[in-house]
């Protein structure tokens, strides 16, 4: 995963609520096997025509690495695509006001941070986004600045802080750092309730 | 608008102001039950016991492991079954070099590779990720359940945590059977009341949504309680549980009574012997207690509910049948104005107009959320010597094949059949929209699925969402209906 270093950019004004990532990234692309190269279907419904006018196709949006956007952005399908489209789009941040749950998690783990913000600080943003400002995101000091030299402060879980920061691989840690204590929990829980080990494996049935 | 009574309690709590001895929520229990390690800051590694794998969140998921060269912790914790893209009729003559077919092509090499059980596409046991689980018994109380899919929330009806994941967290689960999670608050709704005649708790759920948001969970666990939910089947429970997500919650919950665990007994997977006494002695307190505390709580009273219809582009956007098209010049707060504005385009529709005066071209009645054995019957009994209007095409996709299998054995297909419905194989169908089946550009529905998106059932289609019986009497009437008018 790409180290997400401090950056300033232009942020893509998105601020009607509820866009779900049914929007973000319409399931008849969903057939697609692979992650990379998905930014082309992003918001595909929103894009149609000859020359779209869709805030990300228009200068300077076309450029953004920061989306700003309203309530619940991201909410209903769990589509990981949703966020790889974004990140070949070019997005590493998303400045919202509040966010779907799955969304937020899969932004993690792909190199993008999401804010969440309200009130007279959200309005700022969304004054800078629309006033096409450049914003400078800094996440080791976990503060916006905007053009007028305001600085906003957001908050981060730690861990997903550092993960994005050193672009660390969440698995790759797990089997290094925890694999005995799962080892000793799967030991235990087999003793304690033996009847919760899975054994979907006597599915099998014979060959027709 | 016809307002249903909902309270809020007035002040939010918070756990920590209580005291530390104060009861557990199911919730609370599960979780306890399932921490491998706990994190500076509250995270916890959470140990997941299964994980229901289908063809479109996976392949992803499987190239990381790919690419690093691990292996599937325990093939044993997995079922795989191809449920979103599948055709749901001519399967036979499914072209080999479509991308569904590839699609399901890799998910058979994939699980063949790491020794995962797959459910074929020709098996008496194939069918929607969301059905098959408890069919199976693969879903049990007590446990941690997890899919790269949202409506996994419809698990929770057996007293499990249950939710949906990202294809990073699949491959997560695969390699390590854990996930680094974080808590959700707790919320417990409260169902109280007798639904009256042609109410279903597809309609209690509409309502809920309605009155606290599509992002009015976020954040939440909803454990559903109350009388009301106490008198639902498991398979109302599970329809119940699968549109927490449509509220914003990942999670939705019910406490194990006796329901539970006659569902339960007895299935393939289910425990046997001594494992199924052990099984429910656990399961015995899988509820929470007495004194547990929510930190939030509403509760709804659906007694005088009429039935539900959504009429704009997001489930919370959702009034009784006899209600009227709303107007966004009685809106004062700008965004929502605009909201509506954008809805009502999208969808065609003008202020002030009766609901009961729309028609529709196309009828859904399946989906994870209203795709099982009772709600095919409930469907069946509006059909029932009765004609699919003209101009209207209407179609019935179980929600597996041991939900066709068993709806055949009543005859339920022939009652389909004989007013003019089309009896489909089992799969997503036209609630996703990736195979065939869905609505063409401008095309109205009356769906019982669970998400009214713009697009969401096909580029530029129209979606109503509402219970099996109601979307019954608008494929019978080509309009939509109030079943009340019908039964």
């Amino acid at each position: 995963m790409e180290q997400l270093t401090p950056f300033s950019s232009v942020a893509a004004p998105l601020l009607s609520n509820n866009v779900d990532t049914d929007i973000i990234f319409p399931a008849r692309f969903l057939l697609i096997l692979e992650k990379k190269g998905l930014g082309k279907y992003a918001f595909s419904e929103k894009r149609r025509g000859l020359k779209s006018d869709f805030i990300l196709d228009q200068a300077p949006f076309n450029t953004a690495k920061i989306l700003v956007a309203g309530l619940n952005f991201g909410i209903g399908s769990s589509r990981e695509q949703a966020v790889w489209a974004l990140v070949d789009l070019g997005i590493r941040c998303v400045i919202a006001r509040s966010f779907g749950e799955i969304f937020f998690s899969n932004c993690f783990k792909n190199g993008v941070l999401p804010i969440q913000l309200d009130g007279d600080e959200m309005s700022a943003v969304e004054a800078a986004s629309l006033g096409q400002e450049e914003i400078f995101v800094d996440l080791s000091a976990q503060h916006l600045r905007l053009q007028s030299g305001a600085e906003i402060k957001f908050s981060v879980d730690p861990y997903g802080k550092r993960a994005l920061l050193l672009g660390l691989d969440e698995i790759e840690m797990v089997l290094a750092e925890d694999s005995q204590a799962i080892e000793a929990f799967e030991a235990e829980r087999k003793a304690q309730t033996p009847w919760i080990v899975g054994r979907a494996d006597q599915l099998a049935k014979p060959e027709k | 608008m016809h307002l249903i009574p909902l309270r809020v309690s007035k002040a939010d709590h918070t756990k920590k102001d209580v005291d530390s001895m104060a009861g557990q929520t199911l919730y609370d229990k599960i979780w306890a039950s399932h921490v491998v390690k706990t994190y500076p800051g509250g995270d916890a590694l959470i140990y997941v016991d299964r994980h229901l794998v289908q063809e479109v969140s996976s392949p992803q998921a499987f190239a990381i492991l790919e690419e690093k060269q691990w292996k599937v912790r325990c093939p044993e914790a997995h079922i795989a079954v191809a449920d979103h893209a599948i055709p749901t009729k001519h399967r036979d003559n499914m072209l080999a070099e479509s991308l569904a077919a590839r699609q399901i092509a890799r998910l058979k090499k994939n699980t063949a590779h790491h020794a995962m059980p797959y459910i074929p596409v020709d098996d008496d046991r194939h069918g929607i990720v969301h059905v098959i689980g408890p069919e199976l018994g693969f879903t049990l109380p007590g446990t941690i359940l997890v899919c790269g899919d949202s409506h996994t929330c419809t698990h929770g009806a057996f007293g499990s945590i249950a939710f949906g994941i990202g294809a990073s967290e699949c491959a997560m689960v695969f390699a390590t059977q854990t996930l680094r999670q974080h808590k959700q608050k707790s919320m417990r709704v409260i169902l109280d009341g007798t639904m009256g005649k042609g109410i279903t708790v597809k309609d209690v759920l509409l309502a809920l949504i309605a009155q606290i948001g599509a992002g009015g969970g976020i954040g939440y666990a909803l454990e559903f309680a109350g009388s009301a939910v106490d008198a639902m089947s498991m398979e109302a429970r599970m329809t119940l549980c699968n549109m927490a997500i449509e509220a914003g919650s990942r999670v939705g919950l019910v406490a194990v009574d006796d329901k539970t665990i006659d569902y339960v007994k007895g299935r393939a997977l289910a425990p046997q012997g001594a494992n199924w006494q052990a099984a429910i002695a656990d399961w015995a307190n899988m509820k929470s207690d007495s004194d547990a505390i929510f930190e939030r709580e509403v509760s709804l009273n659906v007694s005088d509910l009429a039935p539900q219809i959504s009429w704009g582009t997001s489930p919370d956007q959702t009034l009784p049948v006899t209600g009227k098209i709303p107007d966004p010049h009685d809106e004062p707060d700008r965004l929502q104005r605009e909201r509506l504005t954008k809805s009502l385009s999208y969808m065609a529709l003008s202020p002030g107009t009766a609901l009961e005066d729309v028609t529709i071209e196309r009828v859904f009645i399946g989906s994870c959320t209203n795709g099982r054995l009772e709600d095919l019957r409930s469907a069946a009994s509006v059909v029932k010597d009765r004609a699919v209007a003209q101009g209207v095409s209407a179609i019935v996709v179980p929600g597996s094949a041991t939900t066709r299998i068993a709806a055949e054995a009543e005859g339920l297909d022939v009652i389909f059949r004989d007013a003019g419905f089309e009896w489909r194989d089992a799969g997503c169908s036209m609630c996703v929209g990736m195979n065939d089946d869905r609505l063409s550009e401008g095309e109205r529905c009356a769906s019982t699925s669970n998400r009214n998106f713009e697009g969401r059932q096909g580029l530029g289609g129209r979606t109503h969402l509402m219970s099996p019986q109601m979307a019954a009497a608008a494929a019978v009437t080509g309009r939509l209906t109030d079943v009340r008018e019908l039964i």
